[in-house]
């Protein structure tokens, strides 16, 4: 198990120093030494060598599965009733995925009273699983994760889906975990290697500087979870039938170990961000809080929503909840309009989807623009105010 | 109160460069910091320690040199770290990851809480706090922004969700994980960093925790990485030129044929 160097063959070129994506491989007394931790084993070293020196030993991946593994399964996430858009967005990629292998799509959904459910069909799906019942109108996941646990070992789905919400990044894993498989957050893309019907799964790791592909080759289901945005949902056919199969289950066996006390929402948001059509962002280029009047006013003659990278919350300037990134929001507007923000990796990875993009930057060099539709080098504080009044004028 | 925080160690990503030619990261130079939200957790585990009494216990699976960061773990007020290292546990994605911090917390014995920061900034899945609940079979809440009260073997907090704040109540023993709202880490004491210097850190192997080898590392991976790649970018804006002027009345013709405007 792991990697190895095998010394006389290796001639010390250093072909699979270059090609290591983490940089982990040294050349010492003309041989290569890998550094095991940080190693995902992804074999671009093996690839390299023309010596075959370096060997990957993994042990014989033996299916810890039997055959009897058919179906997508979409997770449908909704709260008081309401379906969640990424459920949407998941049925589009689930269709296709579920094309490939020739096999249904199937949206599974525990609530009480869910509005148009029949509505996945025009999104995808051939069958509805729906167990509706009170105890899944509140927010409890251990409800969630016990049922949803007893669904898939019972109907044995090939692939589950789910979004990467706060609510799926922290009852998805339990599911998991307990399922005892294999699970790959924050998807970007997935596909179907035909050859061997394994699911794909690519997700950014290091901030988004790197794109890993990942399998899930001995253990069912495959699970995936997906960022909401990250997928457009088709348009809905509203010819398409699906079959909708109620579930009983076993009430008594249900238990929610928390107990909710209280809610309070959060006001401080007038625009969710992930639902806006137009995003004026700012960043560290507006140089103090004070500032952002500029971005509000464009956002404002727009009727856009404001938000922001990174610095501004580091700072204090704006609360988290407008964030956009890595580890903010990932968002798909028609318009995006970035000012100050020189466009790091992480901020790219929440807005590169958007389906416009404008960049106000007074560095040419800025990453922003490798993404950005139209790009305007310049002073934002010139330019901002020119285009606000501009578009109030029309 | 028997508190175990879990710390990773992870690379300053903020700071990670990609080599233009070669298309790999620039390992030289990035620091090992401890993962931003585990010291939010660490600080979170201190102060309960203050307030309830007990003892903090952080422990870190990773090379030996993530015995550095247990150390400052120890100058800001833990009492204990264990280290977690065996060249069996490289590779593991997060199952083999939960499962392997859920035997050690076991061998802890008797803990009340475990505390996780919300996600890493490496890895950033944020899976194995969830799924160290299930491997310890206690219950499990995320993103907590405040813990109000223990009394009576019950912990009620706040925890940030979509639309809000919840107030949410559960049993120990339970594993939580906190944002970055809970609280502001403190820096090193005097004290802290003397008893740091001299602290006693063992290391446990697979066998220590009675974990078995085709549960951690690689072998015990469900998942597996087939290839790794660079986001491939080009440079496609169209720049406007001439003053700004010129420019915003460019943009806005081109918005309007978008019918953006």
């Amino acid at each position: 198990m792991g990697i190895n160097v095998n010394k006389e063959k290796c001639t010390g070129c250093a072909s699979c120093q270059s090609a290591c994506p983490f940089g982990l491989i040294d050349i010492i007394d003309d041989k290569a030494s890998i550094k095991i931790e940080g190693c995902t084993l992804c074999g671009a070293c093996v690839e390299a060598c023309s010596f075959e020196a370096i060997r990957i030993e993994r042990e014989i991946a033996q299916a810890l599965f039997g055959d009897d593994h058919h179906g997508v399964w979409v997770f449908t996430e909704q709260s008081k009733g309401e379906i969640k858009s990424v459920t949407h967005e998941l049925l589009a990629k689930g269709r296709e995925l579920a094309n490939t292998l020739k096999t249904d799509l199937c949206a599974v959904c525990l609530g009480h009273h869910v509005h148009k459910l029949e509505e996945m069909a025009f999104y995808g799906a051939d069958k509805v699983y729906l167990i509706d019942d009170p105890v899944f109108a509140g927010g409890s996941e251990d409800v969630y994760v016990t049922e949803l646990v007893r669904l898939v070992k019972q109907y044995k789905p090939e692939i589950v889906l789910a979004g990467a919400t706060p609510f799926g990044r922290s009852f998805f894993p339990r599911v998991a975990a307990i399922l005892n498989t294999g699970l790959t957050a924050d998807c970007t893309a997935l596909d179907i290697d035909a050859d061997k019907k394994l699911l794909r799964q690519t997700r950014p790791t290091f901030g988004g500087n790197i794109m890993a592909t990942i399998i899930c080759p001995v253990k069912r289901p495959q699970m995936a979870t997906v960022r909401p945005r990250t997928f457009k949902k088709n348009t809905p056919d509203a010819a398409r039938k699906s079959e909708l199969i109620k579930l009983d289950f076993n009430k008594e066996a249900l238990t929610s170990r928390t107990k909710l006390l209280n809610f309070v929402a959060d006001l401080s948001e007038r625009v969710k961000l992930e639902d806006a059509d137009i995003i004026v962002a700012g960043g560290r280029g507006l140089g103090k809080p004070e500032n952002f009047h500029l971005i509000r006013d464009l956002a404002g003659a727009l009727h856009g929503a404001v938000a922001c990278s990174r610095p501004p919350v580091d700072e204090g300037w704006l609360p988290y909840s407008h964030q956009v990134g890595q580890t903010g929001k990932t968002v798909c507007p028609k318009l995006y309009i970035a000012v100050g923000i020189s466009g790091a990796v992480q901020h790219l990875a929440g807005m590169q989807t958007a389906d416009c993009i404008i960049a106000v930057n007074d560095d040419p060099d800025a990453p922003i623009f490798q993404v950005a539709t139209y790009g305007i080098v310049g002073d934002l504080f010139k330019v901002v105010p020119l285009l606000t009044e501009k578009l109030k004028s029309q | 109160m028997n508190i175990v925080v879990c710390l990773k160690q992870v690379p300053g990503t903020t700071e990670v460069q990609i080599d233009p030619v070669k298309n790999t990261l620039i390992r030289q130079g990035i620091k090992s910091i401890i993962n931003p939200f585990d010291a939010y957790a660490l600080e979170e585990g201190v102060r309960l320690k203050e307030r309830y009494g007990g003892k903090v216990t952080s422990i870190s699976m990773g090379p030996p040199q993530a015995v550095d960061m247990l150390r400052d773990a120890i100058s800001v007020g833990a009492d204990d770290a264990v280290l977690l290292s065996d060249m069996a546990f490289a590779g593991a994605d997060t199952w083999a990851t939960s499962y392997t911090l859920g035997k050690a917390v076991r061998k802890i014995t008797n803990c009340d809480l475990v505390i996780c920061g919300r996600q890493t900034l490496d890895g950033d899945t944020g899976q194995v706090g969830p799924e160290l609940a299930e491997m310890l079979g206690v219950p499990f809440i995320a993103y907590v922004s405040k813990i109000e009260e223990i009394k009576d073997g019950v912990i009620r907090v706040q925890r940030m969700v979509e639309e809000g704040y919840e107030t949410i109540e559960t049993t120990l023993p339970a594993v939580i994980t906190v944002v970055k709202e809970i609280n502001t880490p403190r820096l090193p004491s005097f004290r802290g960093m003397t008893k740091a210097k001299t602290a006693q850190i063992p290391t446990w192997k697979a066998g220590d925790i009675g974990a078995e080898k085709e549960n951690v590392g690689l072998a015990g991976s469900a998942t597996q990485v087939v290839k790794i790649f660079f986001p491939q970018r080009v440079h496609k804006a169209e720049m406007f030129k001439g003053d700004a002027a010129t420019q915003v009345n460019a943009l806005v013709e081109k918005l309007k044929e978008a019918k953006l405007v």
